[in-house]
């Protein structure tokens, strides 16, 4: 067995883990506006992030993250003649990473708006009532009163959310980021000993998964503090 | 935007045989999943940890890995190892591992079977117990209970989450199209893309696809759900209604 390439895929776990918490950012910040923008009265708002709730759910990870990495750089592109910044038939490259960062962040903000939209309706109407009376601004509200109470509602959803978002984060590779899964496949190809090598990824994989989850369950443990017992997540 | 191109024979082609794809891939990989989860969510869901272990080992790994490495672990890995290489040229089942497909539907189904198990295992865990104990106190072996009580009500109660995996599958299937010699619906709009270079109107020619495949899914899935749920219906017909047994006692 050709051990040589364990360092260089060990190297791709930055690289993967860079990805998947930039776009858990992303997701995040996403999901809370466009959960935030469902529940509004503004009609407008509504539609546009039921849209895309919907529409980002409906299709697989892989085509969107195709079509907006092959599509983007077009898209930039001619932007970018449009303005002036590039003279014709220049181009800019997008960097594969910010691509597929932004892809995955913006394909589980969608996951994440459904996550937030059940975990905000999940605190009581009063309260946000309440905190209107006292003459906050509808983001004073969010942000003071329904934010800080929606997490522990939202935990275990986002704890779901989290572990696709970080299985996700292996089409990268198909857009040619060198993350865990690249390198992976080219020391398969380079020792021919694929299954060793995928193996080991997959071993990686499931540490960090593993790792997170017992991490989010200790969080969601510590904000069900004053929760009464039988409404408590299980240890 | 050149969405002509998509309503161009060949192009019309490409894509109804790469939806004929998908959905071939999407059928198998269920029905797979269908026919060994059941009887291993059994297993998972049995007292003895001897028997619920090993099976819940393995939806933990499978369920805690990308598909793209299962499916590059067996599509690459195991046709890579040294003994299916001196098995396939003649010994069953190895000489399959030589055809993608194959190699790529054995990863679908342990896949889906790895969720599947997890989500019919719950569904057999939240069985009422009086069910179980009416059952038991009628003389019933455990084969027997499984048989007739368990399993009936608990697949039924599982179908909105298998409802969910399901669509999730026809979504998982798009990984097929990394795997060299398939061209499912993906596949096909990473061909147009790489004759045509007009990356807009070949993915999103396939993602609206993929969403009317969902809704539609979505829809059938409904109208399952209705028939084989009825009887959790709240509402319904008076018969149908379930009744608290002090309630049914005469006042």
């Amino acid at each position: 067995m050709n051990t040589a390439y364990l360092p260089y895929v060990l190297a791709g776990v930055g690289l993967t883990l860079a990805v998947a918490t930039g776009a858990l950012v992303l997701a995040t910040l996403l999901g809370i506006a466009a959960a935030a923008m469902r529940l509004s009265n503004h009609r407008v708002a509504r539609a546009i992030a039921t849209a895309y709730a919907t529409l980002i759910r409906g299709v697989p990870d892989l085509v969107l993250m195709l079509l907006i990495f092959y599509g983007g750089q077009i898209a930039v592109n001619a932007l970018a003649q449009r303005l002036g910044w590039i003279d014709e038939g220049g181009s800019l490259d997008i960097d594969p990473f910010v691509a597929g960062t932004i892809t995955i962040g913006f394909i589980y903000g969608a996951y994440f708006a459904e996550t937030f939209r059940g975990a905000m309706l999940a605190v009581p109407i009063g309260q946000s009532e309440a905190a209107e009376a006292f003459g906050m601004t509808p983001v004073q509200v969010l942000v003071r009163i329904v934010l800080p109470q929606t997490v522990r509602h939202a935990l275990p959803g986002f704890t779901n959310n989290w572990l696709v978002l970080v299985k996700s984060t292996a089409l990268v590779s198909i857009i040619g980021l060198t993350d865990l899964m690249y390198r992976a496949k080219q020391a398969g190809a380079a020792t021919r000993a694929a299954f060793f090598y995928f193996a080991f990824a997959a071993a990686i994989y499931l540490a960090i998964t593993t790792v997170s989850l017992l991490a989010l369950r200790a969080v969601e443990r510590r904000h069900a503090r004053g929760v009464r017992a039988i409404d408590r997540p299980a240890a | 935007m050149d969405f002509e191109t998509l309503f161009e024979p060949d192009t019309l082609r490409l894509y109804a045989s790469g939806i004929g794809v998908t959905l071939e891939l999407l059928a198998v990989s269920l029905l797979g999943g269908l026919i060994l989860s059941i009887p291993l969510a059994v297993v998972r869901s049995a007292r003895s940890r001897w028997w619920s272990m090993p099976v819940a080992a393995y939806t933990f790994v499978v369920r805690g890995t990308p598909l793209l490495v299962q499916v590059y672990l067996i599509y690459y890995g195991v046709a890579q190892l040294d003994w299916v290489q001196a098995r396939w040229d003649a010994m069953w089942p190895w000489v399959w591992f030589k055809e993608p497909v194959f190699c790529t539907l054995v990863a679908f189904v342990l896949n889906t079977t790895a969720y599947t198990i997890e989500l019919v295992a719950g569904a057999i865990r939240e069985t009422p117990h009086g069910e179980i104990e009416a059952a038991e106190s009628y003389g019933m072996t455990h084969a027997t209970l499984m048989r007739r009580i368990v399993l009936p009500s608990a697949l039924r109660r599982a179908l909105p989450a298998y409802g969910n995996e399901v669509v999730l599958m026809l979504h998982a299937t798009s990984v097929a199209s990394v795997v060299p010699g398939i061209v499912d619906l993906t596949g096909a709009a990473n061909s147009l893309y790489a004759t045509t270079y007009l990356p807009f109107e070949s993915y999103i020619a396939a993602a609206v696809i993929y969403l009317v495949l969902t809704f539609v899914l979505v829809a059938v899935l409904r109208v399952v759900e209705r028939h084989a749920l009825a009887h959790l219906r709240r509402g319904g017909s008076a018969s149908q209604a379930p009744t608290a047994p002090d309630e049914a006692q005469p006042a």
